[in-house]
C-alpha cells in the first residue's frame, strides 16, 4: 500500500484498520484451540508461471481434490497463490469483460479509495481476534474476484491458495463482489504440499452480493494433521441477492474455526450454507455459520452433515439471528458419531431480536445409523460394509447446487473409503 | 411338485426362537415346496413375524434349538445379505425410512446391478411407482406407497421365497388390488401349475389378499407353535365365526398336538 496515493480519507481508514488489528494481536478467538501464532514465520515468495500445465504433477494431483483443475475449459478464470505469491491469474477470453481477477494488492493499488471505502475490512472486523489481527498487519496476497453487473458467468471460477512450506502463516485476505444482476459460481480450494506438515492458514474473506445478484461459493478444505486454519469470513447481501455457501472437509487438520457471518441486508434476500465434514483422526473442527435476517422477507436456510471419527471433536454451530418481522430460517445439523473416541456437539442458536414475527427453527440430530435400516439395505442382497456405505452416502449427500463432478465424486470416494475403515 | 424332488424349498425342523428373555416360537416345524404359496395365520404377539425376521436372518432372533434348511443350505451362521442371495426375500409390514437412499438404487441392489430402465418401467407401470422412484425409501411414503414399493423391491430381486408380512395392513382396496396382483404375478408368474418354481408365505390377519392370491396351504401360529394347517379360506372364515382359541381345537383340519 505504501506506493499508492490515497485520499485524507482513506489513510485515515488505514490507520482505523491497524490500530484495531494492533489491539487485537494477543486477543484469543472465542471459539477454538488456542494457537500461539508468533512460532510461524509469514510464507515466502515463489515464482509465477506461465500457465497452469506447469504446476509440478503432485501440485496438479493436490489441488485437483478440491475442484481446482489445470485444464481451464470448463473454467471461466483462474487464480493461483503458492505461499504469498499469487503466481498465475487469467480469465478465459470470453469472459475477459465480465470478471476481473487479481490479488488483492493489486486491487487495492488499481482500486484503493473504493476498495477502502466499501470492501476493506468492511464485512469483517481486523479486530476481532489474532487471527484478524494477524491478517491485517502481515497480509500475505488473497485474490480479489469481481463479476461485472448483469454478467451471469455460468462457467465457475476457480481459486486457489497453496502452501508448500512448513512452520509458516499464510495470511490471506480475500474478496469477492458480485455487482448487480450478475451471477458467478466460485470454488476455491485450500490445499497444502503433501511435504507440508505444521502451519497455520489465516484467511480473511469479504464477499459483497449485490441487487439481485447471486454467488454460489464452493469450498474444499485439503489441509494435515498439524495444520492449523481460522478462515474468518463476512457476507453482505443486497436487495433479492443469493448467496451460496459450499463447504466440504474430507481430510484430516490439527484444528479449524470457522464462523462465516451472512448479513443479509437487502429486502428478499437469501442466505444458504451447506456443509460435509469428516471429522478424521485427531481433528479438532468447530464449525458453523450466522445468518442476520435483516431486510424485509429474507430467508435463510443452513444444512450440516457431520460424520466423526478416530480421536475427532467436532462442533457443529448454527446461528440464525431475525431482526425483522417477515424473516423465515431454518438450520438442520444432523450428525454421526462412528468411533466410541470421537466426540461431537451440535449447537443451534436461534435468537429473535424485536422481530416477534420472525419463524425460526432447528432440528440438530445426533445418531447412529439405525440397525434396522442397515438390516433393510441387507434383506435386498447388500454386504453389511456396502449397506452401511450406501446409507453414510445418503446421509452426506444433501442437494449442493453448483458442486462440481469431480467434487460429487471425490465426497463419495472419500466417504466410501472413510465408511469402510469404520467396519 | 414332481416326486423326484429331493429336498424341499424350505424345511424349518422344531424352531425355538428367543427374543431378550422371551421365548416366543417353541417347536415350529414347516416345509414349504417350489411353487407353493403357504398362509400364516394368528393372533397378534403369536409368533408370525418372528418366524419371518428369523428365515431373514435378522439379528435378536435367537434360534436356541431346531434348524431352517434352504435348498439344501442350512441357514444358521448365514447373514441376512448371503440369505438373500440365496434366494430369500421379504417384503415387511413397516419397513424403515432410509434418509437418502432412493427407492430406485434399493431396486438396482435387490436386481444386483442388472436393472434396465424396461424392468424399472414395468415396474413403473404394475405399482404406479411414479415420483416415488426418486424419494428417499420410505420416507413419508403413505401405507399404500410402502407396500408398493415392498413388491417393486421384491418384483427386482426375484426370490426363489418371497415372504410377506400382512401385505395388505394399512392399505386402502384398490392399493390391495395393485399389491396382491404383484404378488400374484411373483409367485404365479404365466407359467402353467406343474412349472411354478417361487414360493410364497404370507402372513395375514384378515385374509383379504387371498382374494387376489390363490394360497395352497394355511397355518394357524398359536402359542409359539403351528396348531393348525388347512385350507386357507376354511381357517379363516372358522377363526372369524369362533376365534382363534376354538380354530385350534376344530376337526376341520389337521391339527398337532
Amino acid at each position: 500500500m505504501s506506493d499508492v496515493r490515497l485520499s485524507p480519507g482513506a489513510e485515515a481508514r488505514l490507520t482505523e484498520i491497524r490500530a484495531a488489528a494492533e489491539a487485537a494481536v494477543d486477543k484469543p478467538a472465542a471459539l477454538g484451540p488456542d494457537i500461539d501464532i508468533t512460532r510461524f514465520r509469514t510464507v515466502s515468495e515463489a515464482d509465477t508461471i506461465a500457465s497452469l500445465d506447469s504446476l509440478e504433477r503432485q501440485v496438479k494431483e493436490t489441488v485437483l481434490l478440491s475442484g481446482f483443475t489445470a485444464d481451464e475449459t470448463e473454467r471461466s478464470a483462474s487464480y493461483f497463490q503458492m505461499d504469498r505469491t499469487p503466481i498465475y491469474e487469467r480469465v478465459q477470453k470470453a469472459f475477459d469483460d465480465a470478471i476481473e481477477i487479481m490479488s488483492t494488492e493489486e486491487a487495492l493499488k488499481l482500486y484503493g479509495e473504493e476498495m477502502l471505502e466499501k470492501y476493506w475490512w468492511r464485512a469483517v472486523d481486523p479486530g476481532k481476534d489474532k487471527y484478524t489481527a494477524i491478517v491485517a498487519l502481515h497480509q500475505t496476497e488473497g485474490y480479489f474476484i469481481r463479476i461485472k453487473a448483469g454478467r451471469k458467468v455460468e462457467k465457475p471460477i476457480q481459486a486457489c491458495l497453496f502452501v508448500s512450506e512448513s512452520d509458516v502463516s499464510q495470511n490471506v485476505h480475500n474478496v469477492i463482489i458480485v455487482e448487480d444482476g450478475a451471477e458467478a459460481n466460485v470454488i476455491t480450494g485450500c490445499n497444502i504440499h503433501t511435504d507440508v506438515k505444521e502451519g497455520l492458514h489465516a484467511g480473511i474473506s469479504e464477499f459483497y452480493v449485490g441487487r439481485g445478484a447471486k454467488l454460489t461459493f464452493t469450498m474444499v478444505h485439503n489441509w494435515a494433521e498439524d495444520f492449523s486454519v481460522r478462515p474468518r469470513t463476512g457476507i453482505v447481501v443486497e436487495e433479492d441477492g443469493v448467496y451460496i455457501n459450499n463447504y466440504v472437509l474430507l481430510k484430516p487438520v490439527k484444528s479449524i474455526q470457522a464462523f462465516p457471518v451472512a448479513k443479509l441486508v437487502g429486502d428478499r434476500s437469501t442466505a444458504v450454507f451447506n456443509s460435509i465434514v469428516y471429522g478424521l483422526k485427531d481433528s479438532v473442527i468447530d464449525l458453523g455459520s450466522e445468518t442476520q435476517l435483516i431486510g424485509e422477507g429474507t430467508r435463510s436456510e443452513a444444512v450440516a452433515r457431520t460424520v466423526s471419527m478416530d480421536r475427532s471433536t467436532v462442533y457443529s454451530r448454527g446461528r440464525l439471528i431475525g431482526r425483522t418481522n417477515t424473516c423465515k430460517a431454518h438450520l438442520d445439523c444432523r450428525g454421526i458419531v462412528q468411533s466410541a473416541e470421537s466426540t461431537q456437539w451440535a449447537i443451534p442458536d436461534l435468537a429473535s431480536e424485536g422481530a416477534p414475527g420472525a419463524e425460526l427453527s432447528h432440528e440438530a440430530a445426533i445418531s447412529p445409523i439405525a440397525a434396522e435400516e442397515i438390516y433393510y439395505l441387507m434383506t435386498r442382497g447388500l454386504p453389511k460394509d456396502e449397506a452401511v456405505s450406501m446409507i453414510t452416502r445418503g446421509f452426506v449427500s444433501i442437494d449442493i447446487p453448483g458442486l462440481p463432478d469431480v467434487l460429487r465424486k471425490q465426497i463419495d470416494k472419500a466417504i466410501e473409503e472413510t465408511s469402510k475403515e469404520a467396519m | 411338485m414332481s416326486s423326484e424332488q429331493a429336498a424341499p424349498l424350505l424345511r424349518i425342523e422344531d424352531l425355538h426362537v428367543s427374543v431378550g428373555e422371551r421365548d416366543i416360537l417353541r417347536g415350529v416345524d414347516l416345509t414349504i415346496e417350489e411353487g407353493e404359496t403357504h398362509v400364516l395365520l394368528g393372533p397378534n404377539g403369536g409368533g408370525k413375524s418372528t418366524l419371518l425376521n428369523t428365515i431373514v436372518g435378522i439379528p435378536g432372533y435367537r434360534v436356541t434349538q431346531g434348524r431352517i434348511v434352504f435348498k439344501g443350505v442350512d441357514l444358521a451362521g448365514l447373514e441376512i445379505d448371503e440369505r438373500a442371495r440365496l434366494g430369500i426375500g421379504i417384503a415387511f409390514q413397516r419397513p424403515p425410512a432410509v434418509r437418502g437412499v432412493r427407492l430406485r438404487q434399493m431396486l438396482e441392489v435387490a436386481a444386483r446391478s442388472e436393472l434396465t430402465p424396461d424392468t424399472v418401467a414395468d415396474l413403473d407401470e404394475t405399482l404406479s411407482l411414479g415420483h416415488m422412484l426418486d424419494r428417499d425409501v420410505n420416507m413419508g411414503f403413505s401405507g399404500g406407497e410402502a407396500k408398493r414399493s415392498e413388491m417393486a423391491q421384491l418384483l427386482a430381486q426375484m426370490p426363489d421365497l418371497a415372504l410377506f408380512d400382512e401385505p395388505e395392513s394399512g392399505v386402502d382396496l384398490d392399493n390391495i388390488a395393485v399389491v396382491g396382483g404383484a404378488m400374484n404375478s411373483l409367485l404365479k408368474g404365466e407359467e402353467r401349475i406343474s412349472e411354478r418354481r417361487r414360493a410364497g408365505l404370507i402372513i395375514t390377519h384378515t385374509g383379504h389378499i387371498l382374494e387376489f392370491v390363490n394360497a395352497d396351504v394355511g397355518h394357524v401360529l398359536y402359542n409359539g407353535r403351528l396348531a393348525c394347517k388347512g385350507n386357507p379360506l376354511d381357517l379363516i372364515e372358522e377363526i372369524s365365526s369362533h376365534g382363534y382359541d376354538k380354530c385350534v381345537e376344530c376337526a376341520l383340519c389337521q391339527t398337532f398336538a
